[in-house]
């Protein structure tokens, strides 16, 4: 295992205001392949969480036979503790549009949008006006490529990409089955490559600073970095952007108030991490992987309060359309109330996991078999803070 | 789907299907059975209910057989300790939100997930029980459906249903989460709403969440009152269906035996609907005709082309989603209605009874004919025409309580005075069936000759196609008739509602030239209506109508204007087609509603 150090990069919010889209003018002159030969080479897995190869998103989808294809900018950042995607639409969201553009060159899409999420509303008038810009330079450039802007409502299921595109098209945002997988059917049933608005800033840089520069940054599985929402019993709460690949003892060092006790990487449906194991874990693909939420808890949290409020969250966020999820989500919730209120024994708890393990692998989409995640994480490292 | 052939192994056994084929089918190929809730043949795949999950050598996950196609190489597991565990989770979780009152459940016996969890022999409820009692108020505002909430296991059959079969989308899915439900529009009640009542939805809920509004209780009660002379008519796709509730296969007809058990059940009139469905034929040819000649001859504006009328859900669908083609509907009453308004006067006066000690019960393989037989129209007889509507399924029960040992009846025959019918009546079971009946005598009514198809089966008509066309010329026109010589008449049948949704939008634009159109609400036609044996399914609706089709060819006669007590009625009662006493009893009118 590469043992990395906390290193504090300066990529995604730097140099912003000095080129209007001199990165996107220079990747135009490079062919499509060369595009995503460069993206593939760099490394870059999806920031959005579940970690799939960027470049090979873009190949699959490229290869497609349909001449109407699709870019999709995941902007429905609803992951508890995870507020690093708004920062990057308000700080430096060319980045974005001009990562979206290389993209649609690259696998020859003529349409992107942007997914947002409904409470981001607040952010429309800056990101159409910058839109209109982009309209405009993306003409000068003959580059045959348009952005729109569509709302989520508030559903945290939309996130969930197939989700997200049954709600593009006007129906109820409910996961699909999968195959076929979006590079083959996405919105509209065309081949959509969809990335999350800091995968589409991290492709802006890498086509800036080349996949070589870019693989210098963190592990052979977690190359570059990015960014972190660091939230809780911190004294410094706030988004910074780390190298991948660090362990988490030294991200507690740095950001935790002294009295640590876990670590929930990844948001609600991340890994509970209690303090015996943040040696041993590895902040990346190699270990825990995050879509950028690090949320600390210090000795004055109950562990069964953070539980409980993630499966609240999960009962009334599951979509409600496949069994697992639905009615597991509901069981988990009555099943530790029950445990603590000492009207099931503490043994239920066994039951539990076990049913929390069936979600994992039967549940419908990511929402469903990731309640396992915390669900599990917690119990087996605060079993008696669940009980007692 | 592609003739490329996959290689794949289910369960060791290897097996080559076409690409494209799940996983479910393909290890069906194999005789390995996978349950299955959320999936129906006559459905688009959902997915959702998890009851079906492999195990996929190499994949984390485990996979919805009936949602995940097969792949080259792929080794699929459907009975690993993996999978049996999940399911068995997942039938445990099921039930966990379900309102287990299995004993005083209508579906009691007839339930799929209670045959799993049989089947998996799901003892002590493991899981915290769910149901909220706000979900066991029963929503029984529609005098056909009945929608109890807290049997919902949401496997979305029935919005399926509801959207792709019958494009009526009364049914939805609202909020999410552990909230999520199936509701109707602002969760209105099931009769504010544009349920057409046609009861597929019934045929397809796995559990005992949506149930026919049954009357049992009402018949046994009327023919447990010896003050009330009970009268009793079938219709035409009953005697198809009934056997599948009471231990045949499907296709099996029991005409004969379902009279007898009526009599042994205490009925005291047993009569047939067929009767009415020749009389029908009389009265709506003749509008037909009498149409065609308003606007050819004597150029009159004339809602052309002519509909059907014979089916409930069709009706209310037309009222609510084209009330501007209401015009076009022929204004004869369902059979069940003209048998309803003939019962209390025409057989009441001959038999002699006083029509308000009768008690007009309908055997129907539908469940809009009960909202049918309350409809303020219908009570032209001075009485409410048609008392009680049975579905096939209530018959098989009554039959079960009665204790009659169904299979080993002999044969009756109907009573008489409206209890004769022919083939052309039967026929009215299976889509295309009303037109063919009509063809078969508009034609002779015409030519004077029978139609020029061999042994009477107008195969065009015929067949589970969704939309139907058939052209038939018309030559050597007896002299009355001396417009129509050389006229090709054009007509199109359309069966589900979402086949007479495209019809009717075709229509409405224009792009089609028809001059009768026959339109069934379920798909199949009656024979795979809402009140028929669960379950059903495309080979199954085929079997019953290759009975109806033979039971047709083994009637002596085969041409409603054929039937000896249809010419009775008409020289002793109504006079003759359309006439005054026709237009009294067996005509109607119809009114535009709204959509929400």
């Amino acid at each position: 295992m590469e043992n990395k150090t906390l290193k504090k990069i300066d990529l995604i919010f730097a140099d912003y205001t000095s080129s209007k889209y001199k990165v996107l003018e220079k990747v135009l002159e490079k062919t499509p392949d060369e595009i995503i030969n460069e993206i593939i080479d760099s490394g870059l897995k999806g920031r959005g969480g579940a970690g799939f190869p960027t470049g090979l998103k873009w190949k699959f989808t490229k290869n497609e036979d349909n001449p109407v294809k699709y870019v999709i900018c995941n902007a429905d950042e609803g992951e508890p503790g995870t507020f690093k995607d708004r920062e990057i639409l308000e700080r430096v969201f060319r980045k974005v549009l001009s990562g979206m553009a290389t993209c649609g060159y690259a696998i020859g899409a003529k349409e992107g949008y942007i997914y947002l999420r409904g409470e981001y509303l607040y952010l429309v008038p800056e990101l159409e006006k910058e839109i209109e810009y982009f309209d405009e330079f993306a003409k000068k450039l003959n580059l045959d490529f348009r952005i729109f802007l569509r709302m989520g409502s508030g559903a945290y299921i939309c996130g969930e990409e197939s989700a997200l595109f049954e709600s593009m098209e006007g129906k109820r945002g409910e996961p699909r089955n999968k195959p076929p997988y979006p590079t083959v059917s996405g919105y509209n049933q065309c081949p959509t490559v969809i990335n999350n608005v800091e995968t589409f800033a991290t492709v802006q840089i890498i086509c800036k600073i080349g996949s070589e520069e870019f693989k210098k940054l963190g592990t052979s599985d977690s190359r570059g970095s990015k960014l972190f929402s660091v939230s809780g019993d911190t004294p410094t709460p706030g988004i910074y952007e780390l190298e991948l690949g660090m362990p988490l003892t030294d991200f507690v060092d740095n950001y935790g108030d002294g009295d640590t006790k876990a670590v929930q990487v990844g948001g609600a449906s991340g890994f509970c991490v209690p303090r015996k194991h943040l040696k041993d874990t590895i902040i990346g693909f190699e270990g825990i992987p995050t879509g950028g939420s690090m949320m600390i808890f210090n000795s004055s949290r109950s562990m069964y309060n953070v539980l409980h409020d993630y499966l609240e969250f999960f009962n009334e966020e599951s979509c409600g359309q496949c069994t697992p999820c639905r009615v597991g989500c509901q069981q988990l919730l009555k099943g530790i109330e029950s445990v603590k209120k000492g009207e099931r024994k503490p043994q239920y708890l066994d039951e539990l996991k076990k049913l929390a393990s069936t979600m994992k692998i039967a549940a419908k989409c990511g929402l469903g078999q990731s309640v396992a995640n915390p669900f599990n994480s917690i119990v087996d490292n605060f079993r008696e803070e669940i009980i007692y | 789907m592609s003739e490329y052939l996959v290689n794949l192994k289910v369960n060791n056994i290897p097996v080559s299907v076409k690409e494209g084929t799940s996983i479910l089918d393909a290890a069906k190929k194999l005789n390995f059975n996978i349950p299955t809730l959320c999936n129906h043949p006559d459905l688009s795949v959902a997915g959702n209910c998890r009851v079906c999950v492999v195990e996929v050598k190499g994949a984390r996950l485990l996979a919805a057989s009936c949602a995940t196609p097969v792949s080259e190489g792929m080794e699929v597991s459907t009975n690993s300790e993996k999978v049996r565990t999940a399911r068995k989770h997942v039938i445990e979780l099921l039930l966990s939100e379900h309102n287990a009152d299995c004993t005083k459940c209508f579906k009691n016996g007839n339930c799929e997930l209670q045959d799993l969890a049989s089947e998996y022999r799901v003892g002590d409820h493991v899981f915290i029980d769910l149901v909220k009692a706000k979900d066991k108020i029963l929503d029984i505002s529609s005098p056909s459906i009945t929608k109890d909430d807290s049997k919902c296991i949401r496997c979305q059959r029935c919005v399926r249903t509801c959207e792709e079969l019958q494009a009526v989308g009364a049914l939805a899915v609202v909020k999410k989460g552990d909230h999520q439900r199936i509701s109707t529009f602002l969760n209105k009640p099931l009769d504010e709403v544009v349920c057409t009542n046609c009861g597929q939805c019934i045929n397809r809920c796995p559990t005992g969440s949506l149930t026919e509004r049954t009357y049992l209780d009402e018949v046994w009660n009327a023919i447990n009152d010896p003050s009330k002379h009970v009268v009793v008519q079938t219709a035409p796709a009953v005697r198809i269906g009934l056997g599948e509730d009471l231990g045949y296969d499907p296709g099996e007809r029991v005409t004969g035996k379902m009279v007898a058990a009526l009599r042994h059940i205490g009925f005291d009139s047993v009569l047939d609907t067929d009767f009415t469905a020749d009389l029908t034929i009389m009265e709506e040819g003749t509008e037909l005709l009498t149409r065609l000649k308003r606007a050819l001859v004597d150029g009159e504006k004339v809602a052309l082309p002519m509909m059907t009328s014979c089916s409930p859900g069709w009706i209310k669908f037309q009222e609510h989603m084209f009330p501007d083609l209401l015009d076009n509907l022929s204004t004869c009453k369902s059979p069940q209605q003209m048998f309803g308004a003939l019962a209390k006067t025409y057989y009441a006066r001959k038999k002699g009874i006083d029509p308000k000690n009768m008690v007009s019960v309908s055997i129907m393989p539908c469940t809009a004919k009960k909202f049918e037989c309350v409809r303020p129209e219908m009570r032209d007889s001075g009485y409410q025409d048609v008392d009680y509507v049975l579905t096939t399924r209530e018959l098989a029960m009554m039959v079960k309580q009665a204790g009659i040992d169904f299979m080993k009846l002999e044969d009756e025959k109907y009573d008489s005075i409206m209890g004769n019918s022919t083939g052309a009546a039967v026929i009215f079971g299976a889509t295309g069936g009303v037109m063919e009946a009509a063809l078969r005598t508009a034609y002779e009514i015409v030519t004077g000759r029978e139609v020029p198809f061999t042994n009477l089966k107008i195969m065009p008509v015929r067949g589970f196609e969704g939309i139907k066309e058939a052209k038939i010329m018309i030559k050597g026109v007896k002299p009355e008739w001396g417009f129509l010589e050389g006229a090709e008449l054009s007509v199109a049948i359309a069966h589900g509602l979402s086949n007479a949704n495209e019809l009717m939008k075709a229509v409405r634009t224009g792009k089609v030239n028809y001059h009768f159109i026959e339109v069934m609400g379920c798909p199949g036609g009656c024979l795979g209506g809402g009140g028929q044996p669960i379950p059903t399914s495309p080979d199954i609706r085929q079997k019953r109508a290759d009975a109806i089709y033979s039971e047709d060819e083994g009637l002596p006669l085969r041409k409603s204007h054929e039937n000896p007590e249809v010419a009775q009625i008409y020289k002793d009662f109504l006079g003759e087609p359309l006439g005054h006493k026709s237009h009294d009893l067996l005509h109607t009118h119809y009114k535009p509603r709204k959509r929400y």
